[in-house]
């Protein structure tokens, strides 16, 4: 439940209950969001998920509570989603 | 959540009649299968079959925020509570009260009971009941953060003592309350009377009647309610209040309501700072309006930034 201290959790709240063609949806919007910071994702086999930055560097994430400290520490840079810059680049689709 | 017992939270200044309150609704019979713990023994004793004491005990995550501490002490009780009953030792209880000291953060326990590895199994949160004194409220407010941090966590506020305080000084209590937390519902009682119900009844008001906005109430700190008026990707909420809660989460102090995600019924959500409950779906909207409707409860933060953030990121799937 921990958005900081996901690595407690094996079931998200935002993740529970969700299959497989929701994960593949979740992996698709968070990529439009993470492409702002230089970061891709992919799913691994549907247990984690392979965080990357444009030099290679990867992160395993277990889920939506792990991936942001993840990424921000990837980015090297906050990742608030409250950035105007982000709002605006997410609106221009 | 199925067969998991309530953890109700009863918390509230020092003095604020917590014990009081507690004492008497645990004499009804309608409460009878309910297990207790407290932090403290008071001068006004609770005199109760089921009655458990804890040295309010924290563990700190590594990288772990306040919020997300876990409660090592409540952890031990509640799991110690369910060995017991198993074992015979100590006679079935249907729900457990636990109640704080007038300085404990509600949110570590919260978090215990949907973190906890074994907890999480048994136990689900109850509802969060905050006592406030009618004669000391409002000082304690202006003073005491701790206070400002139950009210704005409660799903009922009690206005306790109203038999001896000023009518004038009851109405400016309860009107910075709904200021406050205009999500909980609010009630008065004098002399600890109160209806069982409000230990009972699960969760929380409908936030669908709220019209939450204005000045900070407090040290910034803003509710505001945001409507959505089509269904949200529940994949992109996810990922907007995750991301949220992550960057913001210690100042989203409260967010609850009701998320139209496309299905029959809406889904509840309820969270606090970093601990978020498991939503919950329902089979039917309460009436006839459907739209979303959230209640933020956030120190620093405009609603207009907020809301152009939800829309953004809520409608992400209806892109390429």
């Amino acid at each position: 439940m921990c958005a900081l201290c996901g690595v407690l959790l094996t079931d998200h709240w935002a993740e529970r209950g969700s299959g497989r063609r929701d994960r593949v949806s979740r992996v698709r919007l968070l990529n439009r969001v993470l492409a702002h910071f230089g970061l891709e994702l992919g799913d691994w086999s549907g247990r984690v998920y392979m965080l990357r930055d444009r030099k290679g560097k990867t992160a395993v994430v277990d889920d939506l509570g792990s991936l942001w400290t993840a990424a921000e520490a990837l980015a090297g840079r906050p990742l608030d989603p409250l950035d105007p810059a982000l709002v605006a680049a997410l609106r221009r689709g | 959540m199925g067969d998991r017992l309530p953890v109700v939270l009863v918390t509230g200044f020092l003095g604020s009649g917590k014990t009081t309150l507690l004492s008497r609704l645990l004499g009804r019979p309608e409460l009878g299968e309910t297990a207790v713990i407290v932090n403290e023994l008071g001068d006004v004793g609770i005199d109760h079959h089921l009655l458990r004491q804890v040295d309010e005990r924290t563990v700190l995550l590594a990288n772990g925020c306040l919020c997300c501490t876990l409660r090592g002490d409540l952890a031990d009780e509640l799991r110690d509570l369910l060995s017991r009953r198993t074992r015979g030792e100590i006679p079935p209880f249907r729900r457990v009260v636990v109640e704080t000291t007038g300085l404990a953060d509600p949110a570590p326990i919260l978090n215990t009971v949907l973190a906890e590895p074994v907890v999480k199994h048994h136990f689900e949160p109850g509802p969060v009941i905050a006592t406030v004194d009618a004669v000391n409220g409002l000082g304690q407010l202006d003073r005491e953060v701790e206070t400002v941090k139950q009210v704005v966590v409660a799903d009922r506020l009690v206005v306790t003592k109203t038999d001896v305080a000023e009518p004038g000084s009851v109405a400016g209590l309860e009107e910075r309350l709904r200021t406050l937390n205009p999500a909980a519902e609010l009630l008065e009682i004098s002399f600890g009377e109160a209806d069982p119900a409000l230990l009972l009844a699960p969760g929380a008001r409908d936030p669908r009647d709220l019209a939450a906005g204005g000045a900070p109430a407090h040290d910034g700190i803003r509710p505001f309610v945001l409507f959505l008026d089509r269904p949200v990707d529940w994949t992109a909420f996810g990922i907007w209040l995750t991301m949220l809660l992550a960057s913001r989460g210690e100042d989203v102090l409260r967010v609850k309501g009701l998320l139209d995600v496309g299905a029959n019924g809406p889904v509840v959500l309820n969270g606090v700072q970093h601990v978020v409950h498991p939503p919950e779906h329902l089979d039917a909207w309460p009436d006839e309006d459907r739209r979303s409707r959230l209640v933020f409860i956030a120190r620093g933060i405009e609603k207009d930034e907020l809301e152009a953030s939800l829309a953004a990121f809520a409608f992400l799937g209806d892109g390429p």
